[in-house]
């Protein structure tokens, strides 16, 4: 019954990964094919190196390839929920676990942010991502279906754990809008921008967006620090004992008070900020790919 | 006055002092330097946290050791300089918000500013020909939004968003809490471990404690009096992955020695509780049942010794002391609950529960050097000055004879580790994070803006103006022209 289960949840991972794949093959497409060759006037004046790009040949493109992200997002999301009924539990309780529901909060806070923002050009990199998180999880960091040791046995788990995947989606998906801030700053520094990065939205939209985001889910990352220490009380007696991964958690919660300070109070915006922006979200990254696998302490759970 | 160098005086130069301390951007380097600070702590093994690896660079690197040492690398979160940082970023955290919550308090309670002269200035203005009655409509809309208002002659003022900075001020406020919480918690606090053979009963007094550390402020009179009586652990592990999956322990608690006794069960996520003490079931293993008789038959010792692991399949090592005896005898042992493939010279235990046990033992003869009045470990024996007797692998019911006597593995009893802990401050560093979370919310998700509405003559105006650039003020004052009449 319970190997059956992993089965299923092994395909439906495959699947998704599949799926993701096509995504990823339709966005490079659209970016690709969006070309369009120099306008007879301009090689009449002998300028033949003047490409555009026009989306509107690419539009179909661009919708499968939103179509191929909800799928995959679809898929990923039924393999989760089939490996924790293999398991009998939430589907948090070693890395592979980890990086599989990561990935699915990632792809999920593109697909929430695509419903307000036109972020199809992020697709490429989202996708690409997604693909690597999972190939990762699927090569390296497998481990067969098994129940919890007793310290996760708790309801915490979910609440913690949850709050933390999705405050990490979410805080990736800022970083990777800031990295796109700082590289169109840079382009546009030099003069005008590319033909290709002419659909991305202005540098003040950039900026704009990936503080939202993070203000959006900084309480939820708090919540689930303290979360972390309600049930760190219960199982290990004590709620804050400084272990490498709280430790780390403190510093990211610090690195995006900053950030937010920064951009409130004293009023940083643009480069500097992103730059904060992605020096925090690393600080999370860190603790989850450092700390888990190599790092000592109590929340070792990768299984590794 | 020698020069003409203005004089400021200590007064002037502590005012100086505080006004930097204060100022946003000192907090904000602060709280940087509490990030970067915080790191070395989570690579450099800590005391509190990994006291063997500490140890381990005591002896492999003692310079480096040394060194570390001289920073307090080894107690970051305790260290002068770690604690420096936290006491002047919450200085001028404190600095920065009570005069704020003054000022918060007396705008809360003024009245919205006067509606400014020309509106047209404001963000969002639009003016139109209107009926007359706008300044009652708008009235209505204001209250049942409910927005602050100020009723003036031909126009009314309104605000609303007050909540914002409330919940910054308490957002900070209840960062405060939490550090109190916390320093509450390490003054008057106390934490203790016991190793408890099942069958035996633990009480709650300092000389029961393997080990016991508590607070500056703790009294040690304030143990509370109970007792614990472990009955039963069972430990459920996975056939295929030797991984643990449960551990229950059944106990009889008496919380004072008068009050009747109460069956309990523990688990990892389950803790005992007496008021503000927990106890916590943090480990367990195994003690081999033993009995050490001299070479005239006398008994020298008999009874449980508690074996401490050094795997995940309770592979467990240990140290039996028999100082009775003439002359002394000791063992030094290892117990294997599920013996492997045996190998020359030690064993191996292949799974965590007891199914095959065997006990292992080196036994020495000669001064344990008990009678010194040196501290020993009671796991290990310093067989320096003894002589070795010889090594022998033991089945429950058997018996090791030898010249000097022999000793018999009766049995075995699981052990628990129970951890007591007494935090008197956690209820409040809980307070503080729940009303952190709230406050953040209400000042990240709440807008500060100012709607003006003036009637003169039937020409109605309306303008607004939205603190640190918030969206949304353009919706509300389009919802409020189209309220009050004016066309699309």
């Amino acid at each position: 019954m319970s190997t059956t289960w992993a089965y299923i949840s092994n395909y439906l991972v495959y699947s998704s990964m599949a799926v993701f794949t096509l995504a990823f093959i339709a966005h490079s497409y659209e970016t690709a094919f969006a070309v369009r060759a120099p306008h007879l006037a301009d090689s009449a004046q002998g300028n033949l190196r003047t490409k555009t790009f026009d989306y509107t040949r690419t539009e179909k493109v661009a919708r499968v390839a939103t179509a191929m992200m909800i799928l995959g997002f679809l898929l990923l999301f039924a393999g989760v929920i089939a490996r924790g009924i293999s398991a009998g539990r939430v589907p948090w309780g070693n890395m592979y676990e980890f990086s599989i529901t990561g990935a699915l909060a990632f792809s999920g806070a593109y697909l929430a942010a695509l419903r307000k923002y036109d972020l199809r050009w992020l697709g490429l990199f989202v996708s690409i991502s997604v693909l690597l998180t999972l190939g990762t999880a699927v090569a390296v960091l497998y481990r067969p279906s098994a129940p919890l040791v007793p310290a996760l046995k708790s309801t915490w788990l979910v609440i913690h754990v949850s709050a933390a995947i999705i405050s990490g989606g979410v805080f990736l998906l800022a970083n990777v809008i800031a990295g796109a801030y700082l590289f169109l700053d840079s382009m546009e520094k030099k003069g005008e921008r590319a033909p290709w990065a002419k659909r991305l939205p202005s540098l003040d939209v950039l900026d704009q967006l990936s503080y939202r985001l993070v203000a959006f889910v900084f309480p939820l990352w708090t919540f689930a620090v303290i979360a972390g220490a309600i049930w760190a009380e219960s199982a290990w007696g004590r709620y804050w004992g400084w272990d490498p991964k709280e430790t780390w958690a403190f510093i990211t919660w610090v690195a995006y008070a900053a950030y937010l300070h920064a951009r409130v109070t004293i009023g940083w915006r643009g480069r500097r900020a992103a730059w904060l922006c992605i020096f925090a979200g690393s600080t999370f990254l860190f603790n989850y790919v450092y700390v888990n696998v190599w790092g000592t302490g109590k929340h070792t759970y990768s299984g590794l | 006055m020698k020069d003409n160098a203005p004089e400021i005086g200590t007064v002037g130069l502590l005012r100086f002092a505080w006004r930097q301390l204060t100022s946003m951007r000192t907090a904000l380097v602060l709280l940087m330097m509490l990030g970067v600070a915080a790191i070395p702590g989570s690579l450099i093994p800590q005391r509190t946290q990994n006291p063997m690896a500490v140890t381990a660079i005591f002896t492999d690197s003692p310079t480096k050791a040394l060194w570390y040492q001289r920073f307090s690398l080894f107690d970051v979160y305790a260290s002068p300089w770690f604690s420096a940082i936290y006491i002047l970023l919450f200085i001028s955290l404190i600095g920065c918000v009570l005069p704020r919550a003054f000022e918060h308090y007396k705008a809360a309670r003024a009245l919205p500013p006067v509606t400014p002269k020309n509106l047209s200035r404001m963000e969002f203005h639009s003016e139109w020909k209107g009926g007359g009655d706008e300044l009652e409509i708008a009235r209505q809309w204001f209250k049942k939004n409910r927005f602050r208002l100020r009723e003036l002659d031909g126009s009314l003022s309104a605000e609303k968003g007050f909540t914002r900075e409330t919940g910054n001020l308490f957002f900070h406020l209840a960062l405060v809490l939490i550090l109190i919480g916390v320093s509450f918690g390490s003054l008057f606090g106390m934490r203790g471990d016991a190793i408890v053979n099942v069958g035996e009963r633990f009480i709650n007094t300092p000389t029961t404690y393997d080990s016991l550390s508590f607070g500056k402020l703790f009294n040690e009179k304030s143990l509370p009096p109970f007792s614990i009586e472990i009955d039963k652990f069972v430990g459920k592990y996975d056939p295929v992955t030797n991984a643990p999956q449960d551990y229950t322990l059944s106990v009889t608690v008496k919380s004072n020695p008068e009050s009747t006794p109460v069956k309990k069960i523990v688990k990892v996520n389950s803790p005992l509780t007496f008021g503000s003490t927990r106890v916590y079931l943090q480990a367990n293993g195994y003690s081999p049942i033993v009995t050490v008789r001299d070479s005239l038959g006398n008994v020298g010792y008999q009874g449980p010794v508690p074996f401490l692991p050094q795997d995940a399949n309770l592979s467990s090592t240990g140290a039996i002391k028999v100082p009775d005896t003439n002359p002394q005898l000791g063992f030094v042992g290892s117990f294997f609950p599920t013996i492997g493939r045996a190998t020359e010279g030690g064993g191996i235990s292949v799974f965590p529960e007891a199914l095959d046990p065997r006990l292992f033992l080196a036994a020495w003869t000669g001064d344990l050097g008990l009678d010194n009045g040196r501290p020993q470990s009671i796991y290990r024996i310093n067989t320096d000055v003894m002589k070795k007797i010889g090594l022998k692998s033991l089945a429950p019911g058997e018996t090791f004879t030898f010249a000097e006597g022999s000793i018999t593995f009766e049995t075995y009893v699981p052990w628990v580790n129970l951890q007591v802990v007494r935090d008197p401050g956690k209820s409040y560093a809980l307070l503080g994070g729940i009303v952190a979370i709230l406050g953040l919310l209400a000042s990240l998700f709440t807008r500060r803006r100012r709607i003006w509405v003036s009637v003169i003559n039937k020409k109605v105006e309306i303008a607004g103006l939205a603190k640190n650039a918030a969206p949304g003020l353009e919706l509300e004052i389009t919802q409020l022209a189209k309220a009050l009449g004016r066309a699309e």
